[in-house]
């Protein structure tokens, strides 16, 4: 069966159960993501690709709401832009020193030196305690792909909070990797390092 | 003349204040006295007035006795038992003075109250199979199974108006009925007793007092969806829960009242037990199907709804305990009864734990659309020392902070919201003029940032930037608008985040932010706690008119920094004082000032 969604003013028919996501990249429009792969199992946690559902007026993740017949969707109303901005900072108050992560803030207009950065940028980037130096933004495509690639489970999310942390089982080296290197090849932020061992 | 049955409350609040002594003492007195035959010891379940244990009701008197301890045992005999005068030290009086009341019914504290889901509380022995059925249990479940179809059941739910008591406040009826025409097969039913908000315990009393009403209610849902396996997820912090929780299943599979063909018809049902690890975000229902899973436990994004896909996948309906509590009453006494109780929107009753600066502290059951002052005040008797009320928080540590002002806001899902806040599980939190506002939201953030799960940015990140600034704002360091930072990050974090702990966090910041702002402006601009809390922002000083030299202070002070000749006026020395207040507890003479 297929559904009507429109986005940002435009209609388009997609087949059922495709994703806000899809369908804007059908019509080409542009919507940020970090989290999501096209192959691997959605997960929805990085909430950088939030659009705006008109009909309800709430945000909803493009890469995990499924079309249903009728949905409207502005991907660049003021909340949605102002939401993915304030995920963009809060990601780079974490990644700092990330050049993908500084280019995709950069592209939402984000420049910590700009004299008209908002009060809320401006904390989250030139205010906020320094944190530990971390390139990883816990998006988990690592965890998927081995789980979903290989299918060797050799790494997974441990912790929760701002303690979560991507490890191998009992932080040793894990007899179920193989070294395919899925892990880092999905990394957005090129994260993972893979050594070649004798 | 009926025989005297003398009820000792076991709820955890007055087994650990020593009630199950009280109840050896009384068995030993009684058979001393050869009274044993004549008067029945019955432990029962919590009464609810837990600031004010160990509770011993009376029957069939109805004479309520609080605080005793086992030296009042043989008093209590002599003077009542066999004499028909209970001591009056030990019947209720409003704070300490005025007139005693010896009835239960008559304490204001629970002459308020409407019991549904406790209807049982206080009454029967929660270990004791008979003596729930004697109370008209697995009535329901009796009806259901051989007068109604699974349509009927759904539809008599739904015309009650019964409302999530776990928190979102979802109309149960409809969750009820998408689980029941979801394709899939089988279909599981899980009961939410994964109560992890700080300082609430309805969910816990419940079970400890009334576990077959549990039980009951979830078969009953079990048949209205198609359901034959069932889960409780309980903490594993409830150990008194757990083991009357287990022990009531045991006693139903016995009776036949669980397991294969019950009461012999085809419905078949069964209940497994699941202990959690103490993760609040388990609370939320998809996480907690995770956990029940064997997985780590974490939100996902809705829809699917588990009633379309839940537990290994497939059509799983999920209520709260004291959801499945009011599901007996409904079907016994019929939609109509349930729906003429409460308000427009919110029908029935609601447990709340009542805690905090109150008088009385404890468990009490309300019609929705009673207002919060007539639970502050009436029921909980108002607040200690004289103290002044400064604001009550409902709904946990993800609810909102409602002044004087809202005091008359009804208790119902709507108003709540509306005010800022949220009912939430029912927790309701006192506070009075010695607290601070920033303080108290910065506790709560703390409490939502350790217990985030980190899945999603917002939550995880967010809430641990605003604890950044509300800590700051709490030590002096906050900046001129700070709070308007506050502010547009809570905004934000509530439209991003994945699942209710991120989307309700904010909350607190906000609602104290809406209601006190004068206090953080105080601690942003003038480097001052109003209400004297916050310790980089607070000074001890010693008022040389009022101190007479008693010393109190010296002695007490832990860090020895208060110096003074006995009957001449003492002095801090402030470099030395770690502000922990001592002092001023302790002094007699209110010669100890906070600055």
């Amino acid at each position: 069966m297929m559904v009507t969604v429109t986005i940002n003013d435009t209609a388009i028919e997609v087949e059922e159960n495709t994703s806000v996501l899809t369908a804007a990249t059908q019509l080409g429009v542009k919507i940020p993501t970090l989290c999501y792969n096209e192959h691997l199992s959605v997960h929805g946690g990085c909430r950088m690709c939030m659009v705006e559902d008109t009909g309800t007026g709430r945000l909803v993740p493009a890469c995990s709401t499924i079309v249903t017949d009728g949905l409207v969707v502005d991907t660049e109303s003021k909340n949605a832009v102002e939401a993915r901005r304030f995920i963009a900072a809060l990601l780079l108050s974490r990644a700092s020193d990330s050049p993908e992560i500084q280019e995709l803030a950069s592209e939402l207009g984000l420049d910590p030196n700009s004299p008209d950065l908002d009060p809320v940028s401006n904390y989250l980037l030139n205010r906020r305690p320094e944190r530990e130096y971390t390139k990883c933004i816990l998006c988990s495509l690592c965890v998927r792909a081995c789980a979903e690639i290989p299918e060797r489970h050799a790494i997974s999310v441990s912790g929760r909070g701002m303690a979560r942390k991507v490890v191998t089982p009992f932080l040793k080296i894990s007899e179920m990797c193989i070294g395919c290197g899925s892990c880092a090849y999905v990394c957005p932020t090129d994260a993972i390092l893979i050594e070649e061992a004798d | 003349m009926d025989q005297m049955s003398l009820l000792v409350c076991g709820g955890t609040g007055c087994t650990s204040n020593g009630s199950l002594e009280i109840r050896t003492a009384l068995e030993q007195e009684l058979a001393r006295r050869g009274l044993a035959q004549d008067v029945k010891v019955v432990t029962t379940g919590c009464n609810g007035m837990c600031g004010r244990g160990p509770i011993l009701v009376a029957q069939p008197e109805g004479v309520f006795f609080h605080s005793v301890a086992p030296e009042d045992v043989p008093e209590l005999v002599e003077a009542y038992v066999i004499g028909g005068k209970p001591p009056a030290r030990l019947l209720y009086t409003e704070e300490q003075r005025g007139p005693v009341i010896p009835k239960m019914s008559e304490v204001p504290f629970y002459a308020k109250q409407q019991l549904i889901a406790l209807s049982n509380r206080g009454i029967i022995d929660p270990e004791n199979l008979e003596e729930y059925i004697g109370r008209d249990g697995y009535q329901a479940l009796s009806r259901v199974l051989t007068t109604m179809t699974e349509e009927e059941v759904i539809d008599e739910v739904t015309r009650s108006g019964l409302r999530g008591r776990g928190g979102a406040g979802f109309p149960t009826g409809r969750k009820w009925a998408f689980a029941r025409a979801a394709v899939g097969n089988p279909k599981y039913v899980i009961c939410n007793a994964d109560e992890g908000d700080p300082g609430a315990f309805m969910d816990r009393s419940i079970v400890e007092s009334d576990p077959h009403a549990v039980i009951e209610g979830m078969a009953i849902g079990g048949y209205a969806i198609g359901a034959s396996e069932a889960f409780v997820y309980i903490r594993g912090e409830y150990p008194l829960a757990l083991a009357r929780l287990n022990l009531a299943i045991e006693q139903a599979r016995t009776y036949g009242l669980l397991g294969e063909n019950i009461l012999g018809t085809d419905f078949s049902f069964d209940i497994k037990v699941s202990v959690g690890a103490g993760a609040f975000v388990c609370g939320e229902e998809t996480s907690l199907i995770a956990s029940l899973e064997g997985r780590m436990p974490e939100p996902r994004v809705k829809p699917p709804f588990p009633a379309q896909s839940g537990y290994m996948g497939k059509p799983t309906n999920i209520n709260n305990v004291e959801t499945w509590a009011n599901i007996r009453h409904i079907i016994l006494r019929g939609a109509e009864w349930f729906s003429s109780i409460g308000s427009e929107t919110s029908k029935g009753t609601k447990v709340f734990s009542l805690v905090g600066k109150v008088n009385n502290t404890g468990l009490v059951e309300v019609p929705m659309g009673i207002t919060l002052r007539e639970i502050v005040f009436d029921i909980g008797g108002g607040i200690p020392d004289g103290k002044k009320f400064k604001a009550v928080q409902s709904g946990g540590p993800s609810g909102g902070c409602l002044p004087e002002s809202k005091l008359d806001t009804p208790v119902d899902y709507e108003s709540l919201t509306k005010a800022g806040s949220i009912m939430g599980s029912g927790g309701l939190i006192v506070m009075d003029e010695t607290t601070c506002m920033v303080e108290v939201a910065r506790y709560f953030v703390a409490f939502t940032q350790e217990e985030s799960c980190g899945k999603c940015t917002p939550c995880r990140e967010g809430t641990k930037h605003m604890l950044d600034i509300l800590t700051a704002i709490t030590e002096g360091r906050g900046e001129e608008g700070d709070i308007e930072i506050l502010k547009t990050m809570a905004r934000n974090i509530k439209a991003t985040s994945l699942c209710g702990l991120g989307q309700t966090a904010p909350n607190p910041v906000l609602t104290t932010i809406r209601y006190f702002r004068d206090e953080y402006e105080a601690h942003i601009r003038e480097k001052r706690c109003p209400s004297g809390v916050c310790k980089p922002l607070i000074s001890y000083t010693i008022d040389k008119e009022a101190c007479t030299g008693c010393r109190a202070c010296a002695i007490s002070c832990p860090v020895t920094c208060i110096t003074g000749e006995r009957k001449l006026p003492h002095v801090i020395d402030q470099t030395q004082c770690i502000k922990c207040g001592m002092c001023f507890d302790v002094c007699n003479f209110n010669a100890v000032r906070v600055e």
